[in-house]
């Protein structure tokens, strides 16, 4: 066999893989994040909860309506994302004067409110979510054997967030974007109608979210807290990406991801630390992340 | 001549301090006219009350003859008002195609080739970042891109602050090239030296009013005021 600084290639191949399908989830879950924070400027806590949300919406849709997993890849994050412009529109949109800390608040309990919620209907045990046949089973690829989903959830996730990139920095919509994060009154002067896009923004990150949501249905259970035990991570990710940085955010997302799965090969015991462990080093040597401006 | 933007009675607040006292101004269709006035004296605040990002305010406001008192600030541009601010609001994450294009048109404006004629610094940079740009072709793109929407009255402040005198010149030369295609424009200067170059009439502001008002024919036997007042 294989080997590689006395580590099996197969079992570093496979930390690899699991590293980088963690990394997709961490990377579309920042990315939303980002993207309501530099518009928006709050810290959008409820996202873990919105990520659970789309997961459960989609196994709502194959329970009560015979929805399978390649719709609801599309209307799961349409049906959260709408939800998540309706609490803009209702509430969130009333803090945005407030201190950050009333959104930050508001957001935590909103989080809380859902998860509570499922968790009185569904328990706290995961409910199966099977995954969908074409890409059922696996392929050996002659070094190491890979189950098709996971590949799949790499790869879409990928092209989600390279496509998120490029709405923002490629296109007129991107730069409203983007001029509104810097300067939203001026935007606003000029004509654009920032408060919709203010709505539209936060349905986007949402729906990012749920988007992951379902694209992790097969891979972990669908479960009311499987957004409380990543999003913490994911919080890691966007400091140490720079806070409101959509390119940080991603690359930040697979690289920690895939040091995450290293660790676990080469030093297990601090797998599960290894993020915050980074997320430390970078505060101490560059506060604003490793993709932020400094302030 | 009739005015086209009409200002009765204005008055505006930061918070609770009360910045504005009744400000009484009329500018007619094609007209330049100058706010002149020290530091603090309400200049911005009568130019950000007047687009209606300071919100806190009373009084009329028309354009055209239609009320802006009631118009959100994302519709004031579609009635046909630019802003200009004195810090040029030039996006960094932006480059400077993407600033130029920015502003939704609201009617018929500048092309993109006729911008482009008149300021060619901005087409050899047009791919650099907005803010990567020199002060005076910052405010170029500033002015450039309003001009691009097609609004027809321009409020323009402080446009030759801190800049270099061949700069200064330069910007003069093109709000004549403005006058010309019949652009009305709200000019806040302090270089009143540059403004009687451009400018058809004049206002003076002192705390929070307009105290006087004359044409730029009487600048001259004026000047002896001015410098009192502007402390120049």
């Amino acid at each position: 066999m294989t080997m590689i600084f006395g580590i099996p290639l197969q079992a570093l191949l496979g930390q690899l893989l699991i590293g980088l399908i963690n990394g997709s989830f961490y990377a579309l879950l920042s990315l939303g994040l980002a993207i309501i924070f530099g518009l928006l400027r709050m810290i959008n806590f409820a996202h873990g909860a919105q990520y659970m949300l789309g997961a459960f919406t989609a196994y709502l849709l194959l329970t009560f309506a015979g929805i399978g997993y390649w719709v609801a890849l599309i209307l799961a994050p349409v049906i959260v994302g709408v939800l998540g412009a309706v609490v803009e529109r209702l509430f969130l949109r009333r803090l945005y004067d407030l201190d950050p800390l009333y959104g930050l608040l508001f957001t935590f309990g909103l989080a809380l409110t859902l998860e509570g919620a499922f968790r009185y209907v569904y328990g706290a045990s995961g409910q199966p979510y099977a995954t969908p046949s074409a890409l059922a089973g696996g392929t050996n690829l002659g070094f190491m054997f890979l189950p098709i989903y996971r590949g799949w959830v790499v790869v879409v996730s990928l092209v989600v967030c390279i496509a998120t990139w490029f709405l923002i920095e490629k296109t007129k919509l991107g730069a409203y974007l983007r001029a509104a994060t810097e300067n939203a009154t001026l935007v606003q002067a000029f004509g654009v109608n920032v408060p919709v896009l203010l709505t539209f923004t936060y349905g986007l990150g949402v729906a990012l979210a749920a988007f992951a949501g379902v694209l992790a249905a097969p891979v972990y259970q669908v479960s009311p807290l499987m957004g409380s035990n990543i999003i913490i991570v994911v919080f890691a990710v966007v400091v140490v990406g720079g806070m409101g940085s959509i390119m940080g955010s991603i690359v930040t997302g697979y690289m920690l991801g895939i040091a995450e799965g290293l660790t676990k090969v080469f030093y297990p015991e601090a797998s599960n630390i290894v993020i915050f462990v980074i997320m430390a080093i970078v505060l101490l040597i560059r506060p604003a992340g490793l993709f932020g401006r400094e302030a | 001549m009739t005015a086209l933007l009409e200002i009765r009675g204005l008055n505006a607040w930061y918070g609770e301090s009360h910045i504005l006292h009744g400000v009484d101004m009329q500018v007619g269709e094609g007209e330049m006219v100058t706010i002149l006035g020290r530091n603090g004296m309400g200049k911005t605040t009568t130019l950000r009350s007047i687009v209606g990002i300071l919100r806190k305010r009373q009084g009329e406001i028309r354009l055209a003859g239609r009320d802006l008192m009631q118009v959100p600030l994302h519709r004031t541009a579609h009635h046909g008002l630019g802003y200009v601010p004195e810090e040029r609001g030039i996006f960094a994450s932006l480059n400077v195609l993407e600033n130029l294009m920015l502003p939704p048109s609201v009617g018929e404006g500048m092309k993109v080739e006729e911008i482009f004629e008149l300021f060619p610094n901005l087409y050899e940079r047009r791919n650099s970042p907005g803010t990567r740009l020199s002060g005076g072709e910052q405010q170029m793109l500033a002015i450039a891109r309003i001009l691009r929407t097609g609004v027809k009255v321009l409020l323009l402040d402080e446009p030759t602050e801190g800049l270099a005198p061949v700069i200064v010149q330069r910007i003069g030369e093109v709000l004549k090239k403005l006058k010309e295609r019949g652009m009305t424009v709200v000019l806040v200067e302090q270089n009143f030296r540059f403004a009687a170059r451009v400018a058809d009439r004049f206002y003076l502001m002192d705390h929070g009013q307009m105290v006087s008002e004359f044409p730029v024919g009487e600048l001259p036997e004026r000047m002896d005021m001015l410098h009192k007042v502007l402390g120049v």
